[in-house]
């Protein structure tokens, strides 16, 4: 299982942030081509990434391009750059439905076959940023077996909804649509990522979404600043009792393989496979934090 | 390819470099680059800026290069889009931006 906790958006026209980003070592940087680029910048900045994602200090890291909608002028351009790039992740905004999704990976799977990649190597997901997005979700989660994650995006969502963020209590303006968001990802056994927090100077507050993303099984956030990376790791890292427990399942769990037994039992319990997955998980969060 | 007309790329930000291109009467390439580390890059960096002119076949014209301390992979996307831009060219051939 990929742990992916942090989604670190990075403009693709900064060089700058292009060149120090890896640094802080985010699960997964996002260069971005869509609204941090302005239009007369696109050319650049497609050129910017695609040199970017052959840096040797990016192979650890999980690399996504965010492209312009394929309806726009930029969008297959981008996409050109980023799967010639050998992106591992494509990611489209403003995700409206599923047949998006089936004409973005029609557009993959022959940039692929015309510059020598594997069909299917490259992954997909879709931002949500809309009503018909969150209603849709399902069907947008289920509509490649490519997709790897869905993203919440708030920003366009909350004006779509005709409301606005709350900042001191449990956001009830975007309880329906993360609910909506993970309960898809979780349906098509993807990751799930909340809102991105855009106060970089509110760590409280960047804290709060935090838990509030965490309890409900988010994977993680998409990020729009560095100093955000460690308080989100912090933030995830499991408990000393997590980890002492997910170490006992794990034990647990090699031993009745070693005896060749298909039950798992643990404290005269017995133990389902997905607790086993989930103590994986636990023990990886740990050893990264 | 041929450069048509001036063009610029890039910023004078840290990390970054700004590269100028026009074009020019001589067949020839003149390759200007100002560099904070040019003691200790100037080879890399023309090395760099030397391997994607060719690999463009760009033969003539005037390149100047104010760098601020840029990856190579920085160098490289910044001369690409400044020829590209002077060449007036919309269609890429990836093998020679890779």
């Amino acid at each position: 299982m990929k742990l992916r906790r942090s989604m670190l958006f990075v403009p693709g026209e900064n060089a700058g942030m292009l060149s120090t980003s890896f640094v802080y070592k985010p699960d997964s940087v996002m260069f971005d081509l869509e609204d941090a680029v302005s239009p007369s910048e696109k050319d650049a900045a497609r050129l910017m990434v695609y040199q970017a994602l052959g840096h040797p200090a990016y192979r650890e890291i999980e690399r996504v391009v965010r492209i312009n909608e394929l309806n726009t002028e930029f969008g297959l351009k981008d996409l050109e750059a980023a799967v010639r790039g050998r992106a591992d992740v494509v990611r489209l905004p403003k995700t409206e439905n599923a047949e998006e999704i089936h004409a973005l990976e029609a557009h993959v799977a022959r940039i692929e076959t015309a510059c020598g990649r594997p069909v299917g190597e490259t992954k997909l997901m879709a931002a949500i940023e809309s009503a018909s997005g969150v209603v849709n979700a399902v069907a947008i989660a289920t509509a490649s077996p490519r997709m790897m994650a869905i993203a919440l995006a708030g920003f366009d969502y909350l004006v779509d909804m005709h409301t606005t963020r709350s900042r001191d209590g449990w956001e009830p303006e975007l309880f329906y649509a993360r609910a909506a968001v993970l309960h898809a990802a979780r349906s098509a056994h993807i990751d799930a990522f909340d809102v991105a927090y855009g106060n970089v100077n509110d760590d409280e507050g960047f804290l709060r979404e935090v838990k509030i993303a965490k309890q409900l099984g988010f994977n993680g956030k998409s990020l729009i600043h560095p100093k955000q990376i460690e308080l989100l790791h912090k933030a995830y890292e499991p408990t000393e009792a997590e980890i002492a427990h997910a170490k006992r399942v794990i034990t647990a769990a090699d031993e009745a393989h070693r005896k060749g037994l298909g039950v798992v039992s643990l404290d005269g319990k017995m133990v389902d496979p997905p607790v086993i997955d989930e103590a994986e998980m636990v023990l990886q969060m740990a050893a990264a934090s | 390819m041929k450069i048509i007309k001036q063009a610029i790329a890039g910023t004078l930000e840290s990390s970054d470099l700004l590269v100028k291109v026009a074009p020019s009467d001589k067949e020839r390439r003149d390759v200007v680059i100002k560099s904070e580390v040019i003691k200790q890059f100037g080879k890399q960096i023309n090395r760099v800026v030397t391997d994607t002119l060719d690999r463009l076949s760009v033969s003539s014209g005037e390149i100047e290069i104010e760098d601020k301390g840029a990856l190579d992979c920085v160098i490289r996307a910044r001369v690409q889009a400044a020829i590209l831009r002077g060449c007036g060219s919309e269609e890429l051939d990836w093998e020679k931006l890779s």
